[in-house]
């Protein structure tokens, strides 16, 4: 079976197999079947960890490659509309870490709850936002996830339970603990994911929300994306313990090669489980980012061209459920189409960007405040302006 | 007699004396007649803030509480006091002390549409949880694009007590007032108190509600029934001719006993307590300046970019005209309190300072004319 798929995939790679063989192959095995992979063995803290064997199928993969896709070819996007000055201010760009978000996707649903950082635009997209939404943000734009209010780090989606996209490091911690206390006292089935870096996990208020997550037992799941670099500051300079995973305590935590979607998964479904049950866990993701810390951040002077390089050729996460595609035999011709139309959508979405509409003035003083009553503030000048308020900025 | 003596206990251990220094004054309601005692209880300040959580708590199951010793304590001011035993523990939450953890984790809370009440034990505490009021609270609903309200009400004492050290007396109001998407109420009567904290916990903007440590044992009497006060009217204390006084919190007592005085002399002016602290009531205060035409703003807060500084510059910027003399401004020293007894009444305002302003104020008008 393994030399046919493999004679099968170069012949039909080289486009000199018919249409009709290659279909034949796929009607043998369902995209939906099952199969096991292995994945690196989790290191555990005060917990048995789960095995190292991921359940998958063809599908799944396929949906996680494209989404994975997607979010390269969009910061990639923003990379070069920031060099081309059409995107402004902070932006910080996911590319690298995309197995992280899809896997946690993998294993959740809407109405569990993520809260993150800065590096939010792939966090936007994986819970159901468009490229257009994030480009148009970017941009400053009124079609944008905030409307063009919120910028780069501040994209949100009520319906699906996003909450942003946090400017100040670590800030968003306690908020996530938040998150899990109401979905605790609401007695919802649901957990919340609070991620955070390898920088903000020397935030005090990181321990004060992990002690009350702990002392009450919050459905809340801390994963730490430790991309090893706090901007320019190397982790090892940073903490005195690098292990992110141990340092709850009392706390149990696993820690994930965060290349590899389906390693992450794997342990957020059991993270979910366990959350839900007992109470917090520490996720650490061993993951890296290819750019710097932001666009203004070459990611150079404090790494070397030869660790990044190496990274992209031995781990890229992207890669990795493509080659893993392959070798399952799924036809190569099939991701070709599918990366067009992603690259397609990318390119669509930023050119909408550029032509949409920047937000209006009138919009400037709209939901500062929700329906407010006899509100009235002062211009520049001194006057007075009353606020409005339209949660659907509908004029 | 077991609340008096715990009331008794709560005084000794924060230094308090037994009863407030200064005599409270009949409060005046614009164009209303005194209310005459039929047989309607005093209850102190405490038990009206007491009562407005009870009754938001039961009529509204979002509503909820959380703070240091907000719990089986009974709260350090007895605001909370038993309520653990009628809610239970998730909804009256003993935090631990990380200010800038809880804070969060009650916006966090607000984001999903709980309404969370955050009681810093001293205002002064909330300088850890600023980032979080700032950031988290106050723009949210705005950088979202409407899509989060967070409808938190932040409440606690601050202001000068009893020799309680410099680092809890802070009078820091002014420090919030610039955060955009907040509002900053002042209570400073018992009706007013449980008026005000019910319309807060109902609001779903943030309010900054702000207490005084020295007057939750005043007594008086509350509205009836499921009274809400507007968060953005001032309150006319007493209508007058002579000058408009602004004040608000534990000035308007001072107030007060210095309008005492001045009626004495001769003396007619007006008491507006701002209540609404962020935004001004501009409405009021250009209706009484016009009819004046002299501005004194009595506050405890700081001199140096307090609420009375706010108030000063819109009061020149928009009403330059209708003024007869410079606003006059009675703010608190920019110096840290002092434990010394003599030197803490120096560092705030005290009734005869706000006799001399009004004296000056007005003879320098009628020398002019």
């Amino acid at each position: 079976m393994a030399l046919r798929s493999a004679s099968t995939q170069l012949l039909g790679r080289a486009g000199l197999l018919p249409a009709a063989v290659c279909n034949a192959f796929h009607r043998c095995m369902s995209t939906s079947d099952k199969f096991s992979v292995e994945v690196l063995p989790f290191k555990a803290h005060r917990i048995e960890p789960p095995n190292n064997v991921v359940e998958t199928s063809i599908d799944e993969l396929v949906g996680m490659y494209e989404l994975m896709y997607k979010m390269r070819r969009m910061e990639i996007a923003a990379d070069m509309m920031y060099k081309a000055k059409l995107i402004r201010g902070f932006c910080h760009l996911y590319d690298g870490q995309e197995a992280v978000m899809t896997g946690i996707e993998a294993a959740l649903t809407k109405e569990d709850a993520v809260i993150t950082s800065y590096r939010d635009h792939c966090q936007h997209l994986s819970r159901g936002g468009t490229v257009k939404e994030v480009m148009a943000e970017l941009m400053g734009k009124r079609d944008g996830a905030s409307k063009g209010l919120g910028g780069s780090m501040h994209m949100y989606n009520r319906q699906a339970n996003f909450y942003g996209g946090n400017g100040i490091v670590g800030a968003q911690i306690p908020l996530g603990a938040g998150l899990a206390f109401a979905l605790k006292y609401q007695k919802k089935p649901n957990v919340a994911i609070a991620m955070y870096g390898d920088g903000a996990a020397n935030q005090g208020q990181k321990y004060e929300a992990l002690n009350m997550a702990g002392l009450w037992n919050l459905p809340v799941i801390f994963v730490c994306e430790n991309n090893h670099y706090g901007m320019g500051t190397a982790e090892w300079r940073a903490a005195k313990s690098s292990t992110f995973y141990t340092r709850g305590d009392y706390i149990p935590g696993l820690k994930v090669d965060g290349m590899d979607v389906l390693a992450v998964k794997k342990s957020m479904e059991f993270a979910k489980a366990y959350a839900l049950e007992h109470g917090p866990i520490i996720m650490e993701m061993d993951t890296y980012r290819y750019h710097g810390h932001s666009m203004s951040d070459p990611g150079s002077t404090y790494r070397t061209r030869d660790e990044i390089s190496t990274m992209r050729q031995e781990r890229d996460p992207v890669e990795r459920v493509r080659k893993l595609l392959l070798a399952k035999g799924y036809d190569a011709a099939a991701i070709k189409a599918m990366e067009k139309s992603v690259k397609k959508e990318v390119d669509t979405a930023v050119e909408e960007g550029k032509a949409a509409a920047t937000p209006p003035n009138e919009w400037l003083w709209r939901n500062v405040y929700v329906a407010p009553a006899n509100m009235d503030m002062r211009t520049v000048e001194g006057t007075y302006v009353q606020p409005t308020y339209d949660p659907t900025y509908s004029s | 007699m077991a609340l008096q003596t715990s009331i008794a206990r709560c005084n000794a251990r924060v230094g308090r004396a037994p009863a407030a220094r200064v005599a409270v004054k009949p409060q005046y309601v614009r164009g209303a007649a005194q209310v005459v005692a039929a047989k309607k209880k005093e209850i102190m300040m405490w038990e009206a803030l007491r009562e407005a959580t009870d009754e938001e708590m039961e009529r509204d199951p979002t509503v909820c509480v959380m703070g240091e010793d907000v719990g089986h304590y009974g709260g350090s001011y007895k605001v909370t006091y038993d309520l653990y035993k009628k809610y239970g523990d998730m909804r009256v939450l003993d935090t631990p002390i990380c200010e800038n953890g809880f804070m969060g984790m009650g916006i966090g809370a607000a984001m999903t549409g709980l309404r969370p009440i955050v009681e810093g034990m001293n205002m002064g505490f909330l300088l850890l949880a600023f980032n979080q009021i700032s950031n988290n609270c106050g723009m949210l609903h705005y950088t979202s694009g409407g899509q989060f309200k967070v409808p938190v009400v932040i409440r606690g004492p601050g202001g000068v007590g009893r020799q309680l050290g410099a680092e809890h007396s802070q009078r820091l109001e002014s420090y919030f007032q610039s955060i955009p998407g907040v509002q900053l109420v002042a209570v400073s009567t018992v009706a007013n108190a449980k008026a005000l904290l019910k319309s807060a916990i109902r609001s779903d903007n943030p309010i900054i509600f702000f207490e005084h440590v020295l007057l939750y044992n005043i007594k008086g009497e509350t509205h009836d029934g499921d009274y809400c006060q507007s968060l953005e009217r001032a309150e006319m204390v007493r209508e007058g001719t002579d000058v408009s006084i602004f004040t608000y919190s534990r000035m308007r007592y001072v107030v007060m006993q210095a309008v005492a005085e001045l009626e004495k002399k001769g003396y007619n002016p007006e008491v507006i307590d701002l209540i609404s602290l962020k935004p001004f009531d501009m409405e009021t205060i250009s209706k009484s300046i016009k009819k004046t035409r002299k501005a004194l703003i009595v506050e405890e807060c700081m001199k140096t970019g307090g609420i009375g500084a706010s108030l000063s510059a819109v009061i020149n910027e928009s009403l330059f005209d209708e003024l007869d003399h410079q606003v006059m401004r009675l703010s608190s020293q920019d110096v840290p309190t002092a434990y010394a007894y003599e030197l803490e009444a120096a560092t705030i305002v005290q009734p005869n300072q706000v006799v001399e302003a009004v004296e000056k104020m007005c003879s320098k008008v009628a020398a002019a004319v």
